[in-house]
C-alpha cells in the first residue's frame, strides 16, 4: 500500500500535455509556412527542432541530468525557432540557432523553467545580430523582397487581406494572423494561455500607435501594424511564455503593456520596422523586478502596525 | 457584502455518487474497541478507568487533560482491557483504553436530565464539554472552547460548515438529509449563547436538496439562514468559510471569533443537540466508506473506537487490491498502511482507491505556469513557498507569507509538473511554527 502526504489526487494536465498543445497550436501557422514558403522552409523546421532535441539529450547525458527531452519542451523552441527564421537563410542556421537556444539559453542557466529568456527569441536575436545579412534577407515567390511592415515604415502601400491571411514575405511562421490568432485561440481554449498578457500587449500598442504613430486613429495603418511582421507570433506564443513572463496577473498585465510600449517605440523610432523580439526580451529581462512588486497580499493580510513610541502604558 | 465564494480553489473529480444515496447504517463495532486518549487538539486526556472494570454505553472513560481538551466516552458496554499503545489514522503509535464489547450495549446514565430551558449558558457550555464534543470535520478542535470567547456580545454569525467540499465524502450529506431538524435544534441551542446573532447552513450549492430541506427547517426561526455556496474546494476551509458567508477576512493570526463568527461542523452540531437536549456523549459518527476498491460504498454510523478493517468488512470488502487507503477525503486525509486503526471523533471517512495518483505522477522542473498562485486560497505563490521551503530558507518563507497556507492542498493538486508543492510548504510551516514557539517561550 502506498503512503504520501496529501493531496492524493492529481488534475490530469501535465507539463507534455501542455507543451503539446502548444504544439498543435503552432502547427497551423508553420504549415502555412511550408505552403506559403515551399519545402525549404519544412527543412528549416526539421533542423531546429531535431537540433534542439539532440542538444538537450546531450547536454542532459553529460552532465548526468535527468533527461527530460520527452516533455517535448525543446520541440516547442525548435518550431519557435523556425518561424523565426526566414526562408532564405542557409540551411545551417538553424543547427547554430537551435544549439544556442537549448545550450546557452535554456541549459546553462538551470533547464526547463529556469531560463531568464525565452531560448527561442534569444536564439533570434543572437542570429540578427551575428548574422544580419542572412537573417533580413526576406524572399518571397523567389525573390528578394521588403516585407510589408518594412514598406509600411517607408511610406508604401500594402495589401491588409493578404497581411492577415499571410500570403506576403517575413520569416516563415510570422505572416499568416489568421492561423496564428487560431493557435492562440487554441490555447486559450485549452487553458494553456490567458488574456492578460497578449491582451495588454496588444492593446498598449494600439495605444501607443494612436498617440505616437504619427497618423493617429487610422484602422488601416492599425490592423497592418498588427498583422504585419512578428507581433501576432510574440503576443501569442512568445511573450506568455511561462517561464520568462511574471507569475502574478497584475505582473503580467504591466509586462504586457511594457513590451507594447518597447514594440511601439522600436517598430516606430528604431531603424528597423520590425521590434517585437527585442521588445519581448527586453520584457523578460525586468519580469524580475515586475513580479517584485506585484507579489500579492495573502487572505486577511493586515498592514504591520508600528508601535507608537512613549504610548500609554 | 456576502460573496457567497471565495478567490482561487479548484473542482477535482468528486466521486459522491459512490455513496450519496446510501442511507446511514448502523454497523457491528466488533468485539474489541480502541479509544485514543487523544483525538482532539490540545492535551491528551486522562483515563479514569482500570483494568477489568465493567464500563456503560456513554460512560465516561478518561477524563479531559486541560481547558483545551476533552473527555472520551465508551461506545460500548464491556470490560475495559487496559491501556495500550496502538496506532492511529496519522500512523503513530499512540495509548488507547482497549475495551472488550460484551455486546449487551447496556446504556449508562445521561450526562444530565435536565430540560434546555432551565439551563444557564455555563451549563449549556458544560454539557457540551462533559459530552467530549470536538469539531467533527477534520481539526478535532474542542468545540467547548470555540463556544466560550473572550467576548460572547461580539459574536454575530454563527456559522454551521455544511460544506463538505472534500470529494468523495458524503457523512455530512446524509446527516442533513436525514437529521435536519436536530441540525437546526443544534443550531439553536448554539445561538442561544450568542444573544443577537444569526445563524448560517453553509451548503455548497451541488447538494440542492439539502438546500431545499434545511431552509423549510429554518423557516421556523427568524434568525437561522441557509446560505448557498459555489461548490468548490476548499470552500469548507474556515477562513474561505467566513469570507464567502460573511465578506469578512481573517489571516492565520486570527480566530473566526475576531471576526464575529464561530464555525462548527455539521455533525458537531447534532452532537451539541445530542448532548444539550438528550445528555447524550460523543460515541457515535457518520464514516464513509468509499472508493472505487470497495465492494459496496456505505455511510456507516459507527460507534467510535471501531476498527477501519470492520467497516471495510462491512462494505462488502475489498473488490480489487486498494494501492492507496485514506483515512478523510483524497485533499487533506492521511494515507495509511494500515487498516487495523480505530475511528476516532474526528473520523470523517474511509477511501480505499485502486490507483495512487501521486505514485503515478513524477514530479518534474515547475516550468512557471502559475497555476498554483491562480488557485490558492490564501493567495500566496505556492511554487515560490515550495522552492524556498526546499532550500530550508525559512527567512524567506516567512517573508513569503508561508504561515498564511491553509494546506489544502490545491496547489499540487493543479501543479501540470507534479509536484510535491504542499507537502515541501507543509514540512517547511511546521518547522518555522515550532522556531516561532520556541522564540516566543525565550
Amino acid at each position: 500500500m502506498h503512503v504520501s502526504s496529501t493531496p492524493h489526487v492529481r488534475a490530469k494536465s501535465s507539463t507534455t500535455q501542455i507543451m503539446l498543445t502548444v504544439i498543435i497550436a503552432l502547427l497551423p501557422a508553420a504549415v502555412f509556412g511550408v505552403h506559403n514558403f515551399g519545402i525549404r522552409a519544412l527543412w528549416h523546421i526539421l533542423i531546429t527542432v531535431s537540433t534542439c532535441i539532440l542538444s538537450e539529450l546531450v547536454f542532459d547525458l553529460i552532465t548526468k541530468r535527468k533527461v527530460l527531452i520527452t516533455d517535448f519542451s525543446a520541440v516547442v523552441t525548435g518550431l519557435l525557432l523556425a518561424m523565426n527564421l526566414p526562408v532564405a537563410a542557409p540551411l545551417w542556421i538553424g543547427f547554430i540557432g537551435g544549439f544556442f537556444a537549448i545550450i546557452v539559453v535554456k541549459m546553462l542557466f538551470g533547464g526547463l523553467g529556469q531560463n531568464f529568456m525565452n531560448p527561442a527569441l534569444g536564439a533570434r536575436c543572437f542570429l540578427l545580430i551575428s548574422f544580419p545579412k542572412f537573417m533580413t534577407n526576406f524572399t518571397y515567390d523567389g525573390v528578394s523582397s521588403a516585407t510589408p511592415l518594412a514598406v509600411l515604415k517607408s511610406g508604401g502601400n500594402v495589401e491588409l487581406k493578404d497581411m492577415i491571411f499571410g500570403n506576403t514575405g517575413g520569416t516563415i511562421g510570422e505572416t499568416s494572423m489568421l492561423f496564428l490568432v487560431l493557435g492562440g485561440c487554441i490555447m486559450i481554449m485549452a487553458g494553456v494561455i490567458d488574456m492578460y498578457v497578449t491582451a495588454s500587449y496588444i492593446l498598449s500598442f494600439i495605444v501607443f500607435l494612436i498617440l505616437c504613430g504619427g497618423k493617429g486613429f487610422d484602422p488601416y495603418y492599425i490592423a497592418c501594424q498588427l498583422a504585419g511582421g512578428g507581433l501576432m507570433l510574440g503576443a501569442f506564443f512568445m511573450a506568455t511564455d511561462y517561464a520568462t513572463r511574471p507569475v502574478t496577473k497584475k505582473g503580467q498585465v504591466i509586462y504586457g503593456i511594457f513590451i507594447g510600449i518597447m514594440t511601439g517605440v522600436f517598430r516606430i523610432f528604431g531603424p528597423s520596422a520590425e521590434g517585437v523580439s527585442y521588445a519581448i526580451i527586453l520584457g523578460n529581462l525586468v519580469t524580475p523586478l515586475i513580479e517584485k512588486i506585484t507579489m500579492p497580499k495573502p487572505f486577511g493580510y493586515e498592514k504591520p502596525v508600528k508601535e507608537k513610541k512613549g504610548g500609554k502604558a | 457584502m456576502a460573496r457567497f465564494t471565495f478567490a482561487g480553489g479548484i473542482h477535482p473529480y468528486d466521486g459522491k455518487d459512490l455513496s450519496k444515496d446510501k442511507p446511514i447504517k448502523e454497523v457491528d463495532p466488533g468485539k474489541t474497541l480502541y479509544f485514543p486518549l487523544s483525538q482532539h487538539i490540545g492535551a491528551p486526556a486522562t483515563p479514569i478507568v482500570e483494568k477489568g472494570q465493567r464500563v456503560l454505553v456513554g460512560e465516561k472513560i478518561a477524563e479531559a487533560g486541560g481547558f483545551v481538551s476533552a473527555p472520551i466516552h465508551s461506545s460500548v458496554s464491556g470490560t475495559v482491557k487496559g491501556i495500550e499503545d496502538h496506532r492511529n489514522a496519522t500512523g503513530d503509535m499512540v495509548p488507547c483504553i482497549v475495551i472488550e464489547n460484551d455486546e449487551q450495549y447496556e446504556e449508562g446514565l445521561p450526562l444530565h436530565q435536565k430540560l434546555f430551558e432551565d439551563m444557564t449558558r455555563e451549563e449549556v457550555i458544560g454539557y457540551v464539554k462533559e459530552a467530549g464534543i470536538i469539531g467533527m470535520g477534520g481539526a478535532g478542535f474542542p468545540t467547548h472552547v470555540k463556544l466560550s470567547p473572550k467576548d460572547p456580545s461580539a459574536i454575530d454569525c454563527v456559522i454551521v460548515n455544511c460544506a463538505e467540499c472534500e470529494p468523495y465524502l458524503t457523512s455530512d450529506y446524509r446527516k442533513m438529509l436525514e437529521e435536519p431538524e436536530k441540525l437546526v435544534r443544534g443550531l439553536a441551542i448554539e445561538l442561544s449563547l450568542f444573544p443577537g446573532a444569526n445563524g448560517y447552513l453553509a451548503i455548497e450549492d451541488n447538494k440542492p436538496d439539502c438546500i431545499r430541506v434545511l431552509r423549510e427547517k429554518a423557516r421556523k426561526f427568524d434568525n437561522i439562514f441557509v446560505r448557498p455556496l459555489k461548490t468548490k474546494f476548499p470552500q469548507g476551509s474556515e477562513r474561505q468559510l467566513i469570507y464567502a458567508v460573511t465578506g469578512r477576512s481573517i489571516n492565520s493570526k486570527k480566530l473566526p471569533a475576531d471576526a464575529g463568527c464561530i464555525v462548527n461542523n455539521v455533525d458537531t452540531v447534532i452532537a451539541i443537540h445530542n448532548a444539550v437536549d438528550v445528555g447524550k456523549p460523543l460515541y457515535e459518527r457518520i464514516v464513509t466508506v468509499t472508493g472505487d476498491a470497495i465492494a459496496n460504498p456505505q455511510n456507516f454510523k459507527v460507534r467510535t473506537g471501531t476498527l477501519y478493517s470492520t467497516l471495510v468488512e462491512a462494505a462488502g470488502g475489498f473488490k480489487s487490491e486498494p494501492e492507496k487507503i485514506i483515512s478523510g477525503g483524497p485533499m487533506m486525509g492521511f494515507a495509511m498502511f494500515d487498516i487495523e486503526v480505530p475511528v476516532a471523533k474526528s473520523s470523517s471517512a474511509l477511501l480505499c482507491m485502486t490507483k495512487d495518483e501521486v505514485a503515478a505522477n513524477s514530479p518534474s522542473p515547475c516550468i512557471n505556469c502559475g497555476r498554483c498562485t491562480e488557485v490558492c486560497p490564501s493567495r500566496l505563490v505556492p511554487a515560490k513557498l515550495a522552492d524556498v521551503a526546499e532550500r530550508f530558507d525559512e527567512e524567506s518563507f516567512l517573508a513569503n507569507y508561508g504561515l498564511e497556507c491553509v494546506e489544502c492542498g490545491s496547489c499540487s493538486y493543479v501543479c501540470p509538473a507534479k509536484k510535491q508543492l504542499a507537502q515541501a510548504i507543509k514540512t517547511m510551516r511546521k518547522t518555522a511554527l515550532a522556531n516561532a514557539r520556541k522564540r516566543a517561550q525565550k
